[in-house]
């Protein structure tokens, strides 16, 4: 007797981005970064389509980090002060698909930098690398408003990934990345409700959803984790079941959260019996975002070079 | 909700009208209408005016020019169908075929042939069924034809026979009833759509039973409708029926969409 097939069928596609332009495509990158086009969930190849594989973004500052461990700075090395040959290292050294600038500095509690000078940044990072660039605001409504749109300006052309569209700055990035032909992060803050609200809007005011990769938040292990995690799925699932208004790529942040949780951050004497803190936090960063590539995530951001490459090894076993 | 834009119908004078005469502009109006009201498919249909299968297809080339929406390719006859869906620049829905072997066989392969989606109206030889069980036999029957043919229940769309609640009212729990049966042949499930105006034939409340009846059809496993897609209380009503039953993602904007 024959064993009934029971494998799910699926009817929707995942939207497929592009990330970056080569001269040929009106910018100066090297290579450009596809994701998503995935017809099953998660590395599920024997019952779907998974035609991109899952990218490891790394990150980089426009300012140095001053909440992150000494043990990962010192994995960085002295390069953590120059965001140009911090991502000269992530892409040469560690070889990541693709780099995610937070401008840190723009934060009008912190270094306060102009728009200018982030633009500079953005303009100097993009000249020092040749892969796709996603670049983020620091989290301040109104500085991002004009950060983002001064970056945008001086990366014209060269498609970048830039964070993040949300219900109360649609109108202003979907101008901007239209303006400037860039790709869109659309933010939800833990809620699958307000992700596809904000889909909905980003459309309404005229921007393509074909042109937009979805953030759902990012929870760090322990910190929310799990809940974050089945909200990926559910867009997923949703997406793969025909909503298009949910069958878009996603990207988890989970280098920007691991490193702000006391369980990767805090030494042996703070958490005494954890283990020691240069092991614990690779490990923290790894398993989150082993996690969310479980989950859907079509990029993942990463920190530090040890747990990029436990996490580039492990999409390649995954994938094989 | 897969909503079937009922308009491009020879029933309707303006469209008769346009036909006899080849004027495409009747038609482009309202495909384009249906289709911003949020229409997957346009249902064509050329009715009594003409049994020549070429206007069939000039009436769908015409939409075609005007909207990319899929076509519904409205006939019950083999010789108009087997044309009409060469000119379906993508994949159509057939409406539709019966239970009954003349009908089932050769528009079931019509279906396989050209990679459309069908659907079956659950009558038979003997006419439209006055109850559930008849109604889930003859279901049952288009269903094993169409997995016979490699069609998948995805493809299927079941069409219980709405009847006039004024004039048949004990068939409308009847109707209710198989729609509920319908979605229990397979997983996933076949598609359950219907002539949904039938319902409030002959009635001075056509809009309000019609969007009752939906409502409850859609907890009953109805995914799908032949309507007015341009009655937006009928849709509003539609989309919220299927956020309560889950079927959808709440967003503040769904009735946007």
């Amino acid at each position: 007797m024959s064993m009934p097939d029971v494998k799910e069928k699926w009817t929707n596609t995942i939207n497929t981005v592009t990330i970056g332009a080569t001269k040929e495509q009106g910018g100066t990158r090297g290579r450009t970064v596809t994701i998503g086009g995935e017809t099953t969930l998660p590395f599920l190849t024997f019952e779907g389509e998974i035609p991109n594989r899952p990218v490891v973004a790394g990150i980089i500052g426009d300012v140095v980090p001053d909440r992150w461990p000494e043990m990962l700075r010192k994995a960085i090395g002295d390069v953590i002060n120059s965001p140009t040959e911090w991502a000269q290292k992530l892409v040469e050294e560690d070889k990541v698909d693709l780099i995610s600038l937070k401008l840190l500095g723009a934060d009008p509690n912190g270094a306060n930098r102009s728009p200018a000078d982030c633009a500079k940044t953005v303009k100097a990072v993009l000249e020092a690398v040749d892969v796709p660039l996603i670049f983020w605001g620091c989290d301040d409504l109104e500085k991002d408003n004009a950060v983002l749109q001064e970056c945008s300006q001086a990366a014209r052309g060269e498609n970048c990934l830039i964070g993040s569209a949300t219900e109360d700055n649609y109108r202003t990035l979907g101008a901007i990345g239209t303006a400037d032909k860039h790709k869109l992060i659309a933010e939800a803050p833990v809620d699958i409700n307000i992700g596809k609200q904000v889909n909905i809007l980003l459309q309404d005011a005229g921007f393509k959803l074909e042109d937009v990769v979805m953030c759902q938040s990012t929870a760090a292990l322990g910190y929310g984790f799990d809940y974050v995690y089945t909200i990926f799925e559910r867009v997923r699932i949703a997406g793969l079941k025909g909503d298009k208004l949910m069958a878009l790529p996603q990207i988890a942040n989970c280098g920007e959260e691991v490193w702000k949780v006391k369980e990767a951050v805090a030494g042996e004497d703070i958490l005494p019996g954890w283990g020691a803190i240069e092991k614990r936090g690779v490990n923290w960063e790894s398993a989150t975002a082993a996690g969310y590539l479980q989950a859907s995530a079509d990029i993942v951001t990463l920190a530090h070079p040890k747990s990029i490459a436990v996490i580039r090894e492990t999409i390649d076993e995954l994938m094989k | 909700m897969i909503f079937i834009g009922e308009r491009i119908n020879t029933g309707f004078k303006d469209i008769k009208q346009a036909v006899m005469d080849k004027n495409p502009k009747p038609l482009q109006d309202w495909a384009r209408k249906q289709t911003k009201a949020g229409a997957t498919y346009l249902d064509v249909n050329l009715g009594a005016v003409s049994s020549n299968p070429a206007d069939h297809c000039w009436m769908i080339e015409t939409v075609q020019e005007a909207v990319d929406t899929l076509i519904c390719v409205d006939s019950n006859k083999v010789k108009i169908l087997a044309e009409a869906l060469k000119v379906c620049k993508k994949p159509p829905l057939i409406n539709s075929t019966t239970a009954a072997d003349e009908k089932l066989e050769p528009i079931m392969a019509l279906a396989a042939e050209h990679n459309a989606s069908i659907i079956g109206v659950v009558m038979d030889e003997t006419g439209a069924p006055k109850n559930a069980d008849k109604r889930v036999e003859n279901a049952g029957k288009i269903l094993a034809k169409a997995m016979e043919l490699g069609i998948e229940p995805d493809r299927v769309f079941l069409d219980p026979i709405v009847m006039p609640l004024k004039y048949m009212q004990e068939q409308a729990g009847q109707i209710l009833e198989a729609t509920r049966q319908f979605g229990l042949f397979s997983d996933p499930p076949p598609h359950i759509t219907c002539g949904l105006s039938n319902i409030s034939n002959g009635t001075k409340n056509k809009s309000l039973i019609n969007r009752i009846f939906l409502t409850m059809a859609i907890n009953c496993g109805m995914d799908s409708a032949i309507c007015d897609v341009t009655d937006r209380k009928l849709v509003n009503a539609a989309k919220t029926a299927e956020l309560v039953m889950n079927r959808e993602i709440y967003a503040d904007a769904y009735l946007s969409m």
